[in-house]
Parts: structure tokens; C-alpha cells; sequence
């Protein structure tokens, strides 16, 4: 048996044991679930906003999660439960602040920052630096669909779209995108 | 250079395209060595965003996370019921051994530092509601005797395992039991903590859970 298996198990029952604790007030619980996620949130909200932004969301985040506690129930793993909670602060974010307006490009507008691969210096460009450049709707869209695994239904909801415009904009970042793969 | 159909590659990806439109863009693709190129490129970004890693941040974020946390108290709240599954390997009921072990000696230990509490099934289901302590035994009794009906099960059942997994099992049951015995005697002393009632639902719910799966195990065997 793979000592990845028996590993995730352990890790598994420690953060089910961490998230018990944390719901009854221990912060140091909470620590540790916040050094055991505090990568995949941060990572999600700099890719979702950007990385000026990052380090404040992701405090709000984790400061969210501990207030909202109660209201996990244990359904999903802790981990699916603030993955979902940081989206939903990131989301709540952008439109706090406006930035949603204008963002979302059309079917026919180019995207900035699309150049092609094979005319620019800007080949070597690394992927999260492509990513990071694309249009806020084509990369929330991209990071929630391609990189976090959500439905173009549920993205849809989530960013108040039609799955037609969470379709296209996926798949404009897809050719922006396309232009900066390593060969 | 762009066709009708570049614009459509994405969804073909995705699987989304009805069975009408997949068979026309494949028959396009047979001929169009530019959307088929692009084609390539896309299921490469696809990957691509597969592979990303995560990377912690650079500045210590927990010192302003600990400060916001002390101005905000958790609403004390309905305990965490995780609804796992149990994989059912020989190492992996070592590891829940183990877990186990180190949950009821730290939980013991928590316990005695907890302030206390009443629990009642209710509170485990999420409602947080009050209840005289006799539905602990109420709920407890229900609960024993389906335990029993696992154990009468698994003791007709477990010749259908082999004789290494049949010792891991006895094991982790004797553990469980344990664990089970000590939440009781604790709560007599006790019987108003809440940790100790969770504890003990969890170890319960542990026990038919491990005997489930053996069982299942069995009549698969």
C-alpha cells in the first residue's frame, strides 16, 4: 500500500479532528487548518484578483471561515468547504469594489495582451504571468473552470452570466493562452 | 486565420457540442489543418491549467488572521458531523488505529479543559436545540443495538476474510471499544460536556461504520 494512502488518511483525520476543535473556539486548531490551506487559497485568490490583493482577501478569507464555522456541517471535506467560501469572497470582492464592470469582454474584442507566440520575445512568458494578464472575466472564468474544475452553469451563477458568455470567455483566454505554452 | 468552427473548438473539448455538431467539426478537422493545429494548442492550455501548482504567500498572513480572530469570536455552534468513508485496506485501518489512539488520548485530555456543555442528538444532526440527558441514552441505546446486529453479522461473516485482515479488525474494535468505554466512564463523571458526547457519537458512529464495511467486505469476499 503506498505511503501516500496511509498519509492522507492521517492527514485527513487530523484536519477532521482540527476543524472539530476549531468549531469549539481553539484558535490553534485553526492554525494548523490554515497552514494546511493557506496555499490553495492564496493561490486561488491571486489568480481570481491579483497578487497585490492576495495576502488582504486571503486574511478575510480564513477570518470568514473562522466566524462562519457554525455553519459547516461536514458534508464536504473542510478543505471543498473554504475552497467554496474563498470564491465566494473573492466574487463579493470584485463587486465591492466595481471592477466587474466592463470586464468581460465580447466575441469579438480582441483580448489585450494576446500577442502571438510566434512574433513577440514574449514566448517565454511564464503561464501564471499569461494568466495573470488576460481580461478579469476570461480569467475568472478560466481559473474557475479549467484550473478549479466548477461547471460553466455553476461559474454562470456564481459571476451572474449566461453559460453562453462563461462558454466564450473560457474560450478566449484558451486562444490568449494558447499563444504562451512552452514548446 | 479563423473559421466558423475555431470559435467552437473549445466546447468540443469540453464534450459540448450535440452528436451532430461533433461529427461536422470532425469531419472539418480532417481538412483544416489550422483548426486542427489550434485544436492542439488548446488541449495543451487545457493541460497546462491541470498542472499549475499552488505556492503559499511569501509574508506570514496568520499574524493578521490571529488578530482579526480575536476580535471575532466563533459563534459557539453545532459540531462538525464529517460524513467520511471508510477505504477498507489493512494499512488503512492500522492508520485509523493509530488516529484513534492519539484522538482519544488528546481528546481525554481536551475534554477536561472544555467547559461544559449539553449535547443531544438534535445537536449532532445541526439544531442546536436543549434536551434533558436521558435522550444521550436514549440515542447510545439505539445505537448499541445496532452495533450488535453488525457484530452478530460479522461474527457469522468474517470466515470469508482472510486471517490477517480478520486480526486487523478485532484490533481496531477492541481500540474502538476502548475508546467507547472511556467516553462513558468519562461522562458519568461528567455527563454535561459536549466534547465527550461528540466524542463518544464519533466513536459510536467509528464502530458501525468499521463493521459496515466489513461486513460488506465479507459478502463481497
Amino acid at each position: 500500500m503506498p505511503r501516500q494512502v496511509l498519509e492522507d488518511t492521517l492527514t485527513a483525520d487530523s484536519i477532521a479532528a482540527d476543524t472539530a476543535l476549531a468549531a469549539s473556539g481553539d484558535a490553534s486548531a485553526f492554525e494548523r487548518l490554515y497552514q494546511a490551506h493557506v496555499a490553495r487559497v492564496h493561490t486561488l485568490v491571486r489568480r481570481m484578483l491579483n497578487v497585490d490583493e492576495a495576502d488582504d482577501v486571503t486574511q478575510d478569507v480564513f477570518i470568514r471561515a473562522w466566524q462562519k464555522l457554525s455553519t459547516f456541517r461536514g458534508e464536504a471535506a473542510f478543505g471543498t468547504w473554504l475552497h467554496r467560501l474563498a470564491v465566494n469572497v473573492v466574487l463579493a470582492r470584485r463587486k465591492s469594489v466595481g471592477i466587474e464592470r466592463g470586464r468581460f469582454v465580447t466575441d469579438d474584442e480582441p483580448l489585450a495582451g494576446a500577442t502571438s507566440k510566434r512574433t513577440t520575445p514574449e514566448l517565454s512568458m511564464d503561464f501564471e504571468e499569461a494568466l495573470a494578464s488576460l481580461p478579469e472575466g476570461a480569467r475568472q472564468v478560466f481559473v474557475l473552470h479549467d484550473v478549479e474544475g466548477y461547471r460553466h452553469e455553476e461559474i454562470a451563477r456564481m459571476l451572474g452570466v449566461v453559460p453562453g458568455t462563461s462558454k466564450s470567455q473560457l474560450h478566449h483566454a484558451r486562444m490568449a493562452l494558447r499563444r504562451h505554452l512552452d514548446r | 486565420m479563423t473559421d466558423k468552427w475555431t470559435n467552437r473548438l473549445s466546447e468540443y473539448i469540453d464534450g459540448e457540442l450535440d452528436s451532430a455538431e461533433q461529427a461536422a467539426l470532425e469531419e472539418h478537422l480532417a481538412t483544416c489543418g489550422h483548426c486542427y493545429a489550434t485544436l492542439g494548442d488548446l488541449r495543451q492550455v487545457v493541460g497546462r491549467a491541470k498542472q499549475l501548482e499552488d505556492r503559499k504567500p511569501t509574508n506570514d498572513l496568520w499574524g493578521g488572521i490571529r488578530a482579526g480572530i480575536a476580535r471575532s469570536e466563533p459563534r459557539r455552534h453545532a459540531p462538525v458531523v464529517a460524513k467520511r468513508r471508510f477505504s477498507f485496506s489493512v494499512p488503512q485501518l492500522l492508520a485509523a488505529s493509530i488516529a484513534l489512539m492519539l484522538m482519544t488520548g488528546s481528546g481525554m485530555w481536551v475534554a477536561l479543559h472544555q467547559p461544559s456543555r449539553t449535547v443531544t442528538p438534535d445537536f449532532i444532526a445541526g439544531r442546536e436545540t436543549r434536551r434533558p440527558p436521558n435522550v444521550n441514552v436514549n440515542w447510545t441505546r439505539s445505537t448499541d443495538a445496532a452495533i450488535a446486529d453488525l457484530q452478530v453479522a460479522l461474527d457469522q461473516n468474517e470466515n470469508r476474510l482472510d486471517t490477517a485482515t480478520v486480526r486487523v479488525v478485532r484490533q481496531n474494535l477492541a481500540i474502538i471499544d476502548r475508546a467507547i468505554a472511556d467516553a462513558r466512564a468519562a461522562l458519568d463523571k461528567d455527563p454535561g460536556n459536549t466534547y465527550l458526547s461528540l466524542h463518544l457519537a464519533d466513536t459510536m458512529r467509528r464502530k458501525v461504520e468499521l463493521l459496515r464495511r466489513v461486513n460488506d467486505l465479507a459478502a463481497r469476499s
